[in-house]
């Protein structure tokens, strides 16, 4: 009687096979959390960077100022042509007196300014928009609007944050993609190891009719588990890393302004993408490594 | 049954293993294949088990067609042969039952089957009461007794021996070789592969002789009986 697929055959040999080469698995776990921690570790300052450009691009605006011989009424009524303006988030205005009022707030209500009429500043609007990187064109369609005369935009602040961002970001893509082969390279160097230590049972298998895919069982399982335990490993270290860089950066001077996310938001995110990217590198070590070894 | 019908083979290094062989090995036959190292004996082996494609020819074993088999049915195809080599191949770390309980366990195996069957074959190569020994703890005629038993655990239709009592006494080999026409007797097919003359012609079977990638002779009741330079 011939049984389909036997599981627990499966996981025995796997696990076993850890065990019987315990070295190198110990090895090939070290090189997987080390591979996860860094790309952890950066993937976390890049979300937490991210996070505070975001709270950057809320604060980025630029002032469009009114035709001075527009009354407020007109000059108010341009708020919904400015805010059809694509890219336009919002359209704040401010009238002459509110702009005269904080100037003076500014000053620290020096007396000097004190006799100053409202009439010698314009009507404005703060405008908000959605993507910073759009900054340029926007503030080239408002210019277009009738009624505004004049912006004051601080275009290389907002584009040198663009930059820093998409650096971050493709900085930390490359040294991913380095660390994901890497350890693709480690695991499937283990694997390979575990075949040869196992050639004479694999030449035995083949001659007695084991298909490919039973011989290739316990492998898989194998860099399953060894990408399993490097996953979990890595979770518990990146947790408390984090943890431990986040409590430094909140006690040191002048750092206090940024906005640290917790690890308990990201958490189950970590924890996903450490257990897929274990689980990929196991999997794709294996297979990577028996590929050759297993034709027919 | 295992047919090859002109059949060539020719390695990547240019060498021409087989020059056009031709045999036919119908189900229940007992034949022995000799020949010079060289001759073209393991080419055979290697072209029947499928490790190799042919160059040219055809072949059929037991039912499938070589030339035109899938990879997938490869597997199959190996379950109905028992392969026996000279080194016995046996796995060291595994106890004589476990390297049987090894073999039936890769071709998936249910651990019933496993229970009823080791018992049965243990028995019949005569080492019934060696099943947890290790390989290292029994002699090198025992140890080939637990490559014939692992040959066969998987019942084939077939076995092929390659060289089976070159690392035995003459004593020991003909233990050995009775105990393949014992088990041929019992239905299995036998392809013995062998230089040991005095047992060729002491079991007078069918003899295919090969010599430089050609079939020079094939006869029945011994070979080298004719042979002056013995």
């Amino acid at each position: 009687m011939m049984k389909r697929f036997d599981i627990r055959y499966h996981l025995r040999e796997g696990f076993r096979s850890i065990f019987t080469h315990s070295f190198m698995s110990f090895a090939a776990v070290c090189m997987i959390v080390a591979c996860l921690l860094i790309m952890g570790s950066f993937s976390l300052v890049a979300i937490n960077m991210d996070h505070n450009l975001q709270q950057l691009e809320k604060e980025n605006e630029f002032l469009a100022y009114i035709d001075e011989t527009y009354t407020e009424e007109q000059a108010r009524a341009l708020q919904s042509q400015l805010e059809a303006v694509p890219n336009v988030a919002s359209a704040t205005f401010i009238s002459r007196q509110d702009a005269l009022e904080k100037y003076k707030e500014e000053q620290g209500n020096n007396e000097l300014f004190n006799d100053l009429p409202p009439t010698v500043l314009r009507d404005r609007f703060s405008i908000h928009v959605h993507n910073i990187e759009q900054m340029k064109p926007t503030v080239l369609r408002v210019e277009e609007v009738p009624g505004v005369v004049n912006i004051s935009v601080e275009l290389e602040v907002a584009q040198g944050v663009v930059t820093l961002r998409n650096m971050a970001t493709a900085i930390a893509g490359v040294l991913i993609i380095i660390l994901l082969l890497v350890s693709l390279f480690i695991i499937s160097n283990t694997i390979r190891l575990a075949t040869f230590y196992r050639r004479d049972e694999i030449a035995i298998m083949k001659m007695c009719g084991a298909t490919n895919w039973f011989i290739r069982g316990p492998f898989i399982v194998e860099g399953l588990l060894l990408g399993l335990i490097g996953a979990m490993a890595a979770f518990g270290l990146q947790w408390g890393v984090y943890t431990a860089i986040v409590r430094v950066v909140i006690e040191t001077e002048g750092t206090q302004l940024l906005d640290i996310l917790p690890f308990g938001q990201m958490a189950l995110s970590v924890f996903g993408v450490f257990s897929g990217t274990g689980l990929v590198i196991g999997v794709g070590g294996s297979l990577l490594a028996i590929r050759k070894f297993l034709q027919v | 049954m295992i047919r090859l019908i002109d059949v060539q083979q020719e390695y990547d290094n240019g060498t021409k293993a087989l020059k056009g062989v031709s045999l036919r090995i119908d189900d229940g036959d007992f034949v022995f294949l000799v020949g010079p190292s060289g001759s073209g004996k393991s080419t055979i082996i290697k072209l029947i088990t499928a490790e190799v494609p042919p160059s040219a020819g055809r072949i059929m074993v037991n039912g499938y067609n070589l030339n035109t088999i899938r990879p997938s049915q490869v597997a199959h195809m190996r379950r109905t042969l028992g392969v026996i080599f000279q080194d016995f191949r046996l796995i060291e770390k595994k106890t004589v039952r476990e390297n049987l309980t090894f073999a039936m366990k890769a071709v998936g195996a249910s651990n019933r089957a496993i229970r009823e069957r080791i018992p049965y074959v243990l028995k019949l190569v005569g080492l019934e009461k060696k099943g947890d020994r290790y390989p290292t703890e029994i002699s090198g005629g025992e140890q080939q007794r637990v490559a014939i038993a692992r040959a066969l655990v998987n019942n084939p239709s077939m076995i092929i021996a390659d060289e089976p009592t070159g690392n035995l006494d003459p004593q020991r080999s003909l233990e050995i070789m009775m105990l393949l026409e014992r088990i041929n007797e019992l239905g299995t097919t036998m392809m013995v592969v062998t230089h040991e003359r005095e047992l060729v012609d002491q079991f007078g079977k069918r003899v295919i002789a090969i010599e430089n990638g050609r079939v020079i002779s094939d006869e029945t009741g011994g070979y080298y009986r004719h042979d002056e330079t013995i």
